[in-house]
């Protein structure tokens, strides 16, 4: 007998220290896995940030760089100018990258550095207790928002790889989720295409993925999956939202 | 023909992998690991077929699955 699944060599045996069912776990095996099938894990330098993904140190087999909240794609800037033969990642929550990091966001897109940015998306502000984030939904209730979000008061949800998708020195950003075999097995594509953009030293690169929170969300894991499904998919654009002419024949 | 395996240790009871199996191959069990969840555990052998739905889900990859 063969295994034909099991943990992926980008990963190490540490166990994840997430809650039961939250969807980091299926998108840090995603990008394990596509780390390996590159063979890449040796070359590669991720940066992790702060939050529920800031643990993901511990759990990539490549080398790892810890920076401050929300800049994490500033540290990886660093990182890919001065080694640039090293495959650059970051791995951040929406709190990080589309809340105290939006600048960095924002400019390290429009500057095209040749990084990879995994953007995981609950909506919520996970580690800290649930507080309301720039990505949540209209009527979601939170901890800080216990009528549920007021779109006068607290203004709409960031759709940040929509906006991304439209600065020139992005190559390639992609909006998935893991809510599904289907999806999942998408997401690992368009996060395989996203390390293969920079290592044929494209530009800039994002990809999307939409998670669970089922502690702070209150529903059980599998519930947690069918609410994402339901709401935050028909909220935000999803698919492969640019896709520039070069990165069609890769 | 196929044969699942949970590693008992990494599973955390979330239940995706029961709910995600067409053949009822998986359950949550009755024993503990030390972390205190009631793992996932293979009840009916014999009916899977190695689909790795299973795996694919599995949000802590306490999943490995021969064929």
């Amino acid at each position: 007998m063969q295994k034909v699944f099991g943990r992926p060599k980008g990963l190490t045996e540490v166990a994840f220290s997430f809650c039961p069912g939250c969807t980091h776990g299926i998108i840090m095996r995603l990008v394990g896995e596509v780390l390996e099938e590159l063979e890449i894990i040796e070359d590669t330098i991720g940066v992790s940030p702060v939050g529920c993904a800031g643990f993901c140190q511990d759990f990539f087999s490549c080398d790892f760089v810890g920076a401050a909240h929300g800049r994490a794609q500033a540290v990886g800037t660093g990182i890919k100018r001065a080694l640039p033969d090293r495959i650059v990642f970051t791995y951040q929550g929406d709190g990080d990258i589309a809340a105290i990091g939006t600048q960095h966001a924002i400019h390290t897109a429009a500057r095209g550095e040749k990084i990879t940015s995994i953007m995981v998306n609950n909506a919520i502000y996970g580690m800290t207790g649930g507080q309301m984030a720039p990505t949540t939904l209209e009527g979601m209730k939170t901890s800080t928002s216990p009528y549920g979000r007021d779109l006068v008061i607290n203004g709409y949800p960031l759709d940040l790889p929509k906006t991304i998708a439209t600065l020139d020195g992005v190559k390639y950003v992609a909006s998935v989720s893991v809510d599904s075999p289907k999806n999942i097995l998408q997401a690992k594509k368009a996060i395989k295409k996203a390390f293969q953009v920079q290592q044929a030293g494209l530009g800039f690169a994002l990809v999307s993925v939409l998670s669970t929170c089922p502690t702070n969300w209150g529903l059980s894991p599998v519930d947690s999956l069918k609410w994402l499904r339901e709401n935050m998919m028909p909220v935000y654009e999803m698919g492969e939202l640019k896709v520039a002419e070069e990165v069609k024949n890769l | 023909m196929a044969r699942v395996k949970v590693l008992s240790e990494y599973c955390k009871s979330c239940r995706l992998c029961v709910e995600i199996c067409p053949k009822g191959v998986l359950q949550i069990g009755d024993k503990t690991n030390a972390k205190g969840y009631y793992t996932a555990i293979v009840v009916d052998e014999e009916k899977c077929n190695g689909c790795t739905l299973c795996g694919i889900v599995c949000p802590d990859v306490a999943i490995e699955v021969y064929k």
